[in-house]
């Protein structure tokens, strides 16, 4: 038998691969040397393609279906079939798809399709928006992984033609003060990995004059070996600008930096557990970030959607110039042929399939009419951005490879995207958890070390490393008002001639995977739109981002199985469809897989920005109300885990109660009685009340007794710091309350008024239980992370 | 009509806020590369101002605004000599400010070689905050010239790059020079007008004598790290929400409204 690799007689390094001959054992070989990451059924499906054309593949048609068929590129989990308790289940379809369709709202323009998101905004324009995670690059390179994953969740929004206006960041960290002897060899302290993304982020968006407004840290153990790196951006477009019509005959442009052997593999990378070898071996397939290139890159692409003059586009990311190529002609129902050759090098001696599937940072490519070419690529010399024409879209539906005029590949689209189906058994059971039983602590004190508790406390000196002010458009701003509040949402104003406002929020709940991943995604969602309805926010769209572990573990499938779930459920009662998301999964380390992880990003719109509301208390004298109910739901909140517990008491989302608080407060902000909001969330009632005193002039005098409870039984340790869903505090404009409480159709109460004095008083009738200074909590609360 | 060229280069990014702050006011603004001017396709002389916007020219290779001053100081230097002589002011904000002291042109002491520098924050962490400023400026600054000395106003800044500083040894010396020549604009100070006295976060980078912005001996060249552009309207303030009626305007507005006011367009 012929050896398994075959160097082609060729002028530059080719081989060819005895797929043909080769045994089982053989094809899994094959995989795992040349970094393909396919399971032995996707190899065999290879084997059987090629056996129909009668001839072995080359390196470069084999690397193409490894890019293609990746977990990180086709989403083979969420489209596959997973089989749980007797019944067959297709995640994308069955679940997040199915919101959207059956909600099929008329303001959504794209979903799921492109690059990103596409909601309808204001005068002929639209919003666009796109969440990604780099989590694996992060972990081995931590400023270059975020760094890049905040440049390739810019390059889809521009690939859907829109100019980015905002980011937004929700970083998940192991505890800073991990004892460093525990660490597993080859896993970076997350002091360290902490710091170089943060860097990274904040490097990025702030060279590119993007404004980071949004954005969340979570620190928790099992995000000690594998860091949680979301990115996303916001973007803007003229409806008429979306343009989709590659036509055979248009000539592909590569354009942007060049191409490297930095980010070879990072697909497949992604698609495996991190180990002790990571470093070493997957250390090329973090990418080099250079966001001056990209700021450059989009002026000019900006300028050639504004003068029509390319018919299509798309970002290169994952997998590189083989999966936009691919992609591309698939979606245009035509074929493409590429000539390596003429892709601008970082290094002359590049291997073909290195150029391939190279995910080299700051690149695009564009489907332009012959007759354009010329004026766009003087578009982009102005700019000081390279741009070649690299191939051409033609009839029929073959990818073909060309370097030197040698071809060196050519595979059907058609098989390339369909992929054998993956089919998977899913099993799941609560965990063994017990509701722990305590005497009630003291409140105040309390209270002040959950201000302080990193999870809680301020994020400033974070914040302000991100610019969230450039373009002049954040009217609320992640830190708002004298003090720097932290606001539930931010709100961008993107067009000068309207006062319509993009409200940007997020929903995360780690803690509560613990228990159980339906309620944590549900509280997940919740959370999101509370947090977008707090400010005035309306007409929500939802994006879907989930970081589990190794989806071929049946009880890691399993809690999949009920995040999604739960996701169905519960965006269809809030009617608020899933315009976009993305799926990472094999977040494990030698420290096992991170704690089930479901990013909720909401994306609302306010008619005019004078009127949202923020946090900060506005008068003394005004009457406070708490909307919503508190039920002694303490599984996976602050407070626990302050003592070290989890419980299993997980907030719970009750349907209908939790719609009629939403909309309660919708009417009470459109009606401007609104002065003040604040969402009750993480450390519960004290900790909303404390950071509204914080964030401003004033103080709050509140009674406990009068808070609107079930079955807590008197326990004020678990009314100030349950964390029940659907509750929050509201500054009333003197006068209005009987209008305020004839539209509120939730439960709520009148607990309380605003004060001259800048405290946070709380009582239970003549009997102060936390009576704490604005300048004691603020001391508290802005804590350093180093 | 007005006409002011805000001037851009790749990783500028703050220009078309400042355009937007200047098309309130009726001038006429265009955002020109660079590169278009070296080349002659488009002339200084057209324009009746220049500002040089925010963001972080060529990256901020070197040092923040080194290589876009070093290009403005070698290819450009007697067009803008000339510039300035004709009467056109020219601005720069926050990158644009480091761009003026690297091309030698603030605060134009003369020399040859640049006499301040805007160095690393003390914090050595890049900084997005809201600052209040006193006027020092008796007049001489054309930028200012709406605003009465002693005046705090406030604006945000954000940058990696903003500690204002003389060479060692000649701190006091240049100041003398700096104050005696009215060209010190803007000071770093807490809510009451008071100098920060280089505290943390009333001075955000530790500037020396809390300098947050200079002008030239002539007061027709003016930098400045805080962003005018930023809060130019009431819906940009950070306290807005706080307010009981929203203002039209910002306190950075000022500054373009006394160019304006310069050029013979005030109103």
């Amino acid at each position: 038998m012929r050896s398994v690799y075959e160097r082609k007689p060729l002028p530059f390094e080719l081989f060819e691969v005895n797929l043909l001959e080769a045994s089982e054992e053989q094809l899994m070989r094959i995989s795992e040397e040349m970094g393909l990451a396919l399971s032995l059924k996707e190899m065999k499906w290879c084997k059987r393609y090629f056996s129909e054309k009668g001839r072995n593949p080359t390196d470069v048609e084999l690397q193409t279906i490894g890019q293609t068929w990746s977990e990180h590129c086709f989403h083979k989990t969420f489209k596959g079939i997973t089989l749980m308790d007797g019944r067959r289940i297709r995640l994308f379809r069955d679940y997040i798809a199915r919101v959207t369709e059956e909600l099929s709202p008329n303001w959504c323009i794209s979903v799921f399709k492109d690059n990103a998101g596409i909601v309808e905004f204001e005068n002929g324009y639209a919003i666009a928006v796109k969440v990604e995670t780099h989590n694996h690059p992060s972990a081995i390179e931590p400023f270059g992984g975020a760094a890049t994953g905040v440049g390739g969740v810019i390059r889809d929004i521009l690939g859907v033609w829109a100019k980015p206006i905002a980011n937004l960041d929700v970083l998940g960290f192991g505890p800073l003060n991990f004892p460093y002897e525990d660490l597993p060899p080859g896993i970076k302290h997350p002091k360290y990995i902490f710091r170089g993304v943060v860097a990274g982020i904040g490097a990025y968006g702030n060279n590119m004059g993007i404004p980071t407004v949004a954005g969340a840290i979570h620190f928790d153990e099992s995000y000690v070996g594998n860091p949680v790196v979301y990115c996303g951006c916001v973007g803007l477009l003229p409806v008429s600008s979306y343009v989709k019509s590659t036509r055979p005959g248009d000539l592909a442009v590569l354009v942007g930096g060049r191409t490297g052997r930095d980010g070879i593999h990072g697909v497949t990378f992604a698609s495996l557990e991190l180990g002790e070898e990571s470093e070493e071996v997957s250390r090329p397939a973090v990418q080099i970030p250079d966001p001056i290139e990209e700021e450059k890159l989009r002026r000019a692409i900006l300028r050639v959607r504004d003068k029509k003059l390319a018919s299509g586009i798309t970002d290169l990311g994952g997998g590189g110039i083989s999966c936009a190529c691919g992609e591309m002609a698939r979606e245009a129902n035509c074929g493409i042929e590429v000539e390596l050759d003429r892709v601008p090098l970082k290094y002359s001696d590049m291997r073909p399939w290195e150029i391939w599937i190279s995910e080299s940072q700051e690149r695009m490519f564009l489907s332009v009419p012959e007759s354009n070419v010329g004026e766009v690529i003087d578009i982009f010399e102005e700019e000081d951005v390279e741009a070649t024409p690299i191939g051409k879209f033609v009839e029929g539906g073959a990818l073909k490879v060309f370097f030197r005029s040698w071809k060196v590949g050519e595979l059907d689209l058609k098989f390339l995207f369909s992929p054998p189906v993956v089919r998977r058994k899913a099993k799941w059971q609560l965990p063994a958890l017990r509701e722990p039983r305590f005497k009630e602590r003291d409140v105040e004190k309390t209270l002040l070390e959950l201000l302080a508790s990193p999870n809680v406390a301020s994020k400033e000196e974070i914040i302000r490393t991100y610019d969230h002010e450039v373009q002049g458009n954040t009217v609320l701003k992640p830190l708002h008002g004298r003090y720097g509040g932290p606001s539930d949402a931010a709100v961008i104003r993107p067009l000068s001639n309207s006062w319509k406002g993009v409200v940007i929020s997020c929903g995360l709940k780690p803690r509560y995977g613990k228990i159980d991943p339906y309620w944590m995604a549900a509280s997940s969602i919740e959370e999101a739109i509370r947090n977008n309805v707090a400010v005035g926010g309306r007409r929500i769209a939802l994006l879907d981002n989930f970081v589990w572990g190794n989806p071929e573990r049946e009880e890691q499938l399993g809690s999949l199985v009920r995040a999604c779930r739960a996701c169905y459920d519960f965006a269809k009662i809030f009617e608020t469809p899933f315009i976009s998301g993305k799926d990472s999964l094999y977040n494990e380390s030698p420290l096992g897989p991170v704690t089930p992880t479901l990013l909720i990003t909401a994306v609302g719109v306010v008619p005019d920005v004078r009127k949202i509301v923020s946090v900060e208390f506005k008068r003394a004298g005004d009457p406070v109300y708490v909307l919503g109910r508190t039920y002694p739901e303490l599984g996976g909140s602050e407070y626990y885990s302050l003592l070290g517990l989890v419980g299993r008491s997980v907030p719970r989302v009750h349907p209908s109660k939790a719609k009629a608080s939403m909309d309660s407060l919708m009417r009470a902000i459109e009606y401007g009685i609104v002065k003040a909001c604040h969402d009750v969330s993480d450390g519960g009632l004290g900790v909303a009340l404390a950071e509204m005193v914080l964030s401003g002039d004033l103080g709050v005098d509140v009674d406990l007794r009068e808070v609107p409870t079930s079955g807590i039984g008197g326990r004020r340790d678990f009314i100030m710091f349950s964390e029940s869903n659907s509750r929050f505090v509201v500054e009333v404009r003197p006068g209005s309350e009987e209008e305020f409480e004839s539209i509120v159709k939730a439960d709520y109460a009148l607990v309380g008024a605003v004060t001259r004095r800048r405290a946070l008083v709380i009582r239970e009738k003549e009997k102060i239980l936390v009576d704490l200074s604005s300048g004691k909590m603020r001391e508290a609360w802005k804590i350093r992370y180093g | 009509m007005v006409k002011i060229c805000v001037i851009r280069v790749g990783g500028t990014n703050c220009d078309e806020e400042t355009k937007r702050a200047l098309d309130e006011l009726g001038a006429v603004c265009e955002v020109i590369h660079f590169k278009k001017i070296v080349k002659g396709k488009k002339k200084l002389s057209s324009y009746d101002a220049l500002i040089i916007p925010g963001g972080f020219s060529f990256g901020d290779h070197v040092r923040a605004g080194a290589i876009l001053g070093k290009e403005m100081k070698y290819v450009l230097s007697k067009e803008l000599k000339r510039f300035v002589e004709e009467g056109r002011p020219i601005l720069g904000i926050c990158n644009g400010f480091q761009v003026l002291v690297e091309a030698d042109l603030l605060p134009g002491f003369g020399g040859g070689i640049p006499q301040a520098a805007l160095a690393i924050n003390d914090s050595a962490r890049f900084e997005c905050r809201w600052v209040y400023l006193r006027v020092e400026s008796g007049g001489k600054c054309i930028f200012t010239r709406g605003l009465k000395k002693g005046e705090v106003v406030s604006m945000p800044v954000a940058h990696a790059e903003g500690k204002f500083v003389f060479p060692k040894g000649k701190e006091e010396e240049y100041l003398k020079k700096l104050v005696g020549g009215d060209q010190l604009v803007f000071r770093y100070c807490n809510d009451r007008g008071e100098p920060a006295r280089r505290k943390y976060p009333e001075n955000p980078n530790g500037s020396f004598y809390d300098i947050a912005g200079i002008c030239d001996p002539t007061g027709m060249i003016f930098g400045m790290m805080p962003h005018p552009e930023r809060a130019a309207f009431g819906i940009q303030l950070h306290n807005w929400t706080e307010m009981e009626d929203i203002p039209e305007y910002g306190d950075g507005m000022s500054i373009f409204r006394s160019l304006m006011e310069y050029l013979g367009c005030g109103g």
